[in-house]
């Protein structure tokens, strides 16, 4: 049983139109035994970043805190806010600090990035336990139900997704694979980030 | 109270003497001004750093000899004063910019860089055992959030922001100089040139490629950002600060 394991949870980002998702269960469980269906894992860095931390409960609430203080150290220092590209290399560099003894969570982040021009320019990634980055074009997994977030995200998935069906297919995609694992489930919190405004919605799931 | 050996508060840690003076600093200050002049210019569509270097001997090779220095691709420096100490900041510098760039993926903006300079010029006028470095600085740099900027930093750690300044010895002369020249939509080709007349005034003996040193900062266009931060196979960003080579600078004494 790996400690990656212990208390369940996933979390799972995707890219549509000009906007991206980022969605997670809310199951806290000590192995098979349930003990939360409130436990978010997903927290707002910015009003144009959200951050997933999947993985060791302890970890997860640690990490949270971590990168509080270094995103609020970095505004303070700079005097703007950090770009979705800037965190996710922080995140790394934070988590790779801790090579050989590393937390155990797999971050996964959503956001929408400044471009010179003056747009906003979807933006997903996600790292392994010691900060290798992952950036990809489409949608990133992580956490206990990974194998089956990725299997139906890549049915599901299209590109160029408006808000409103971005929402569903992400929905879709988590609710699906979260029954096919014991240790992820009760219950789903959804984000989906558009350029003026972040929607947040919190789906029923099945309870066994 | 400033005797000749410097009075009872020149002791190698910085004392304050009881008017709240650092007469360590103001020695430090002595230095640079001691030192040759430099400046820089602030344009509309980049920044100019100049320096005059003189050689005591006609025997040294000064092509060997830089003066202006590249910190990461984004900033460069010029300095006046004692050339050790420029050096022993370069390195600082450069490693800072570096340890940035492992962090968050990018090379740091100019402010920050030269905050953290400043800390470095700032730190030595408080520790015990050490002397104050014998450098002003004017940091050029450009990044996304202030397009660019000039900073000038002193050998008591404070920092300002400017369109142009200059430092060293023919200052006082070249800041006048620069005042009256100055207008704020100053292209880099016309800043380049007024940088060249302003060391002119006060230059003792020829200018030449040799006895002048450049480095520029151009401002990327939109375009040229939209391709994105990563430039070619080496992954390194496309450099905004660079020298100026020999042969470019004599093409600039010649116009």
């Amino acid at each position: 049983m790996s400690i990656m394991d212990q208390n369940g949870g996933s979390v799972i980002a995707m890219v549509g139109k000009d906007c991206v998702a980022i969605a997670s269960d809310l199951r806290l469980g000590n192995q098979a035994l349930g003990v939360s269906s409130n436990f978010q894992k997903i927290f707002p860095v910015t009003d144009r970043i959200y951050l997933g931390l999947p993985g060791l409960a302890t970890d997860v609430t640690t990490l949270k805190e971590r990168f509080r203080f270094r995103v609020n150290m970095y505004t303070i220092k700079e005097e703007r806010e950090i770009e979705p590209e800037t965190f996710a290399h922080l995140v790394s560099s934070t988590l790779y600090e801790h090579r050989f003894g590393p937390y155990f969570c797999e971050p996964v982040m959503a956001g929408l990035s400044k471009t010179p021009s003056g747009g906003y320019k979807p933006f997903i990634a996600a790292t392994d336990l010691i900060g290798c980055l992952n950036f990809a074009k489409d949608f990133v997994v992580a956490g206990t139900a990974s194998e089956k977030l990725f299997g139906v995200a890549e049915g599901l998935w299209e590109p160029d997704l408006e808000p409103e069906d971005l929402f569903e297919t992400i929905s879709q995609t988590l609710m699906n694979a979260v029954d096919r694992d014991a240790y992820s489930g009760w219950g789903c919190v959804v984000h989906v980030l558009t350029k003026d405004k972040v929607i947040t919605r919190t789906l029923k799931g099945r309870m066994d | 109270m400033a005797s000749a050996d410097g009075g009872a508060y020149s002791y190698s840690l910085t004392v304050f003497s009881p008017s709240g003076k650092l007469v360590q600093i103001e020695h430090a200050l002595a230095a640079v001004a001691g030192g040759t002049t430099s400046l820089g210019i602030k344009a509309s569509n980049g920044i100019v750093i100049a320096t005059e270097k003189k050689s005591s001997s006609i025997l040294i090779d000064d092509s060997m000899i830089d003066k202006v220095a590249v910190v990461c691709p984004n900033i460069g420096i010029v300095y006046s004063g004692m050339g050790p100490d420029f050096r022993v900041l370069i390195a600082k510098a450069r490693k800072s910019a570096q340890a940035y760039w492992k962090m968050y993926g990018e090379y740091p903006p100019t402010r920050v860089l030269t905050q953290e300079i400043a800390t470095v010029m700032q730190q030595a006028t408080q520790s015990g055992g050490v002397r104050p470095y014998g450098v002003s600085l004017l940091v050029a740099g450009w990044d996304i959030t202030r397009g660019p900027t000039l900073y000038q930093v002193d050998p008591s750690g404070s920092f300002w922001a400017w369109k142009a300044s200059a430092i060293g010895k023919n200052m006082i002369n070249a800041k006048t100089f620069l005042e009256k020249r100055y207008n704020d939509d100053i292209s880099l080709e016309d800043a380049i040139h007024t940088a060249l007349l302003t060391l002119k005034e006060g230059f003792e003996g020829q200018m030449t490629e040799k006895t002048i040193e450049i480095g520029v900062i151009t401002v990327p266009t939109t375009a040229e950002l939209e391709e994105g931060k990563i430039g070619g196979e080496t992954g390194r960003p496309k450099p905004t600060f660079r020298k100026l080579t020999e042969e470019e600078v004599r093409d600039y004494l010649a116009l």
